[in-house]
């Protein structure tokens, strides 16, 4: 089943609102998958993610292949009844114009999932690499979303054409 | 995420609950499925599925399994954080597929802390800023107060203190001299750790540690970049000049004996990291820490006030002299791989573990034994024995090095512990001697 539709399901807005982690996969320089948990954060259109330069790979394999997927499967990290599962294919950006400060646009959301970036953050005299960051931006294409959160089952494919 | 042999890979892998699926569809996007399935360790095998029938890669296409494990913790976010990542080719099989594992990688906190983990990314962070043209950056404030390990400081100030309320005991002390022979012992301290940064980075002691703590593991602004090595050079030369400047105009007031006193210290402190003596490499940092941060600093501090000798000052800086040496020597605990491995020899690389931890009960017993002898022998006021007070302290010590000797963070409170107990000590030393002379 394929839906066209101009904006990230609902149903996968609240994925995305809750998930604690989700898996990001890249394609490295060799062309085979790679794969990192990442916190999502998103405004409903796009996906934001942000890494250390300290774990600075997977950002260089966005460069060279902005082709990425993301899933929303763990229903440890994704406290929502009755339990569903999305994967999210779409295009990244890395935006690091500013590593130092840039991402701190984001803190709003992160913390709201992991308060204790805070605490963190106040220690970054201690840490200074691990608070220089870049932002990975997905825009979405396509989702694919299990109402029962079963692979075995075929998913529900929604087109994301004017997501922006 | 670092490489793992297959077998202990897919072991790890059976313990997991979650596990993920990727491998580039026909249209070059990556897809990655939550799926459920049966590892083989044996076999080096992993069955995936049920699997939808469009849900799967081609046969023998080169897929990736990610396992991973958070724990949620409301109100702060999650830890116990672990994942492996397995690759190999797919074949289908029933209503699903067989990976035959070729390799592996992954991370666990509970075995990397991430702390660890962080710092072993610093090189590669180091090179990926480089090539943005971007620097990591700190406040003003902040890179002076980890470049010169400003709370350090307490090791100057308690044997000056000691030196100037000697001094007020003989009825010689001089605010002015006090305050100056102070600022010089301060600026020597600071560009002592300027120094030892300098050094450690060249001889790669500070690179090879990837278990840094506040304690340990240098101030890490070269390291990471945060002060250029020509930058610290020249601070180091500055706090230098300052101390030895200081140094001569108070020999030129109080007495010439002073530059004997500052030559010493000096001396000491370029002769810890710097070749050719390195005597930190020699297993020699605790005595010459012990000497420097000890009588030294007390009896300069005493001949600025006083304008002649004493072996007053000597004496009452034994018990802090043994302690500062002591604080170096549980410090060096978290350092010891990445010291051993630059060829720096401390008393703590050679040593074994039962080894460091009864040349720690012997040096705290020496410092309160002495304490203790020296009322009783008339050399220091009686009250000094207030000082005998921090002993829980030092048994706090002496049971942490026993638990937490071989995990870095968990050491850390030991290591500020040990560091109260030679302050706390000094201090109530210090009060000790006021008692005396204002009763």
């Amino acid at each position: 089943m394929s839906d066209q539709t101009p904006l990230l399901p609902p149903a996968v807005i609240e994925l995305l609102d809750v998930a604690l982690v989700g898996e990001l996969t890249v394609i490295d320089e060799s062309g085979v998958p790679i794969t990192y948990p990442l916190i999502p954060l998103s405004d409903g259109n796009v996906i934001y993610l942000t890494s250390s330069v300290l774990f600075s790979r997977k950002l260089r394999h966005i460069k060279a292949n902005p082709k990425v997927c993301f899933s929303l499967s763990d229903p440890v990290a994704i406290p929502v009844q009755p339990f569903h599962r999305a994967t999210i294919q779409g295009d990244a950006r890395v935006v690091e114009d500013d590593v130092h400060d840039g991402w701190e646009r984001l803190l709003p959301m992160w913390r709201a999932k992991e308060p204790a970036i805070d605490f963190f953050l106040k220690k970054r005299f201690g840490i200074p690499l691990f608070f220089e960051r870049s932002v990975i931006e997905i825009t979405p294409q396509r989702v694919l979303w299990w109402e029962d959160g079963r692979a075995s089952q075929p998913a529900r494919v929604y087109e994301l054409a004017g997501v922006s | 995420m670092a490489a793992l042999e297959v077998a202990e890979a897919l072991r790890r892998a059976g313990s997991y609950p979650h596990a993920v699926l990727a491998y580039v569809g026909a249209d070059g996007y990556p897809v990655n499925i939550a799926v459920e399935f049966t590892e083989s360790v044996d076999g080096a095998l992993v069955d995936v599925g049920p699997l939808d029938q469009d849900l799967r890669p081609g046969p023998g296409q080169e897929v990736e399994l990610t396992f991973s494990h958070i724990r949620p913790q409301p109100g702060v976010g999650y830890d116990e954080r672990r994942y492996v990542n397995l690759w190999g080719p797919s074949t289908p099989a029933g209503d699903g597929l067989r990976v035959a594992v070729r390799r592996a990688s992954g991370w666990d906190e509970a075995e990397t802390p991430f702390f660890e983990y962080a710092e072993r990314g610093v090189p590669a962070g180091r090179d990926y800023l480089d090539e943005l043209g971007a620097r990591p950056r700190l406040s003003g404030l902040w890179t002076v107060f980890l470049a010169t390990r400003l709370p350090f400081l307490t090791a100057t100030l308690i044997p000056v203190g000691l030196g100037g309320v000697v001094a007020a005991r003989d009825n010689a002390f001089h605010t002015l001299w006090f305050v100056l022979a102070l600022v010089a012992a301060i600026a020597v301290h600071l560009g002592l750790n300027m120094a030892n940064d300098i050094f450690d980075d060249a001889n790669g002691a500070d690179a090879a540690n990837v278990t840094p703590t506040p304690f340990s593991g240098g101030s890490r602004v070269l390291q990471y970049g945060l002060v250029k090595r020509r930058t610290m050079i020249g601070g180091c030369a500055a706090l230098y000049a300052v101390s030895i400047g200081l140094g001569l105009y108070l020999a030129a007031e109080r007495g010439w004996g002073l530059v004997g006193i500052g030559a010493v210290g000096v001396a000491l402190s370029l002769a810890y990291s710097a070749p050719p003596l390195r005597l930190v490499h020699r297993g020699l940092g605790e005595p010459v820490t012990a000497l420097g941060f000890g009588p030294v600093m007390a009896v300069g501090t005493y001949f600025a006030c006083a304008g002649r000798w004493s072996w007053q000052p000597v004496l009452a800086s034994i018990p802090v002299a043994l302690l500062i040496a002591l604080v170096l020597y549980v410090n060096q605990i978290p350092d010891r791989i990445g010291d051993a491995a630059a060829g720096k020899r401390t008393l703590i690389v050679r040593f074994s573990p039962g080894q460091v931890q009864a040349g720690y009960a012997a040096g705290v017993a020496g410092a309160y034994l002495c304490i203790v002898a020296e009322v009783a022998a008339g050399v220091t006021p009686a009250w000094t024995l207030l000082a005998l007070a921090t002993f829980p302290l030092a048994w706090r010590v002496r049971n942490g090095l026993r638990a937490h000797y071989e995990s870095p963070y968990a050491l850390m409170p030991t290591m500020q512990s040990n560091i109260l107990l030679h302050l706390l000590t000094g201090l109530l030393l210090v009060i000790g001697y006021v008692i005396a002379v204002v009763s």
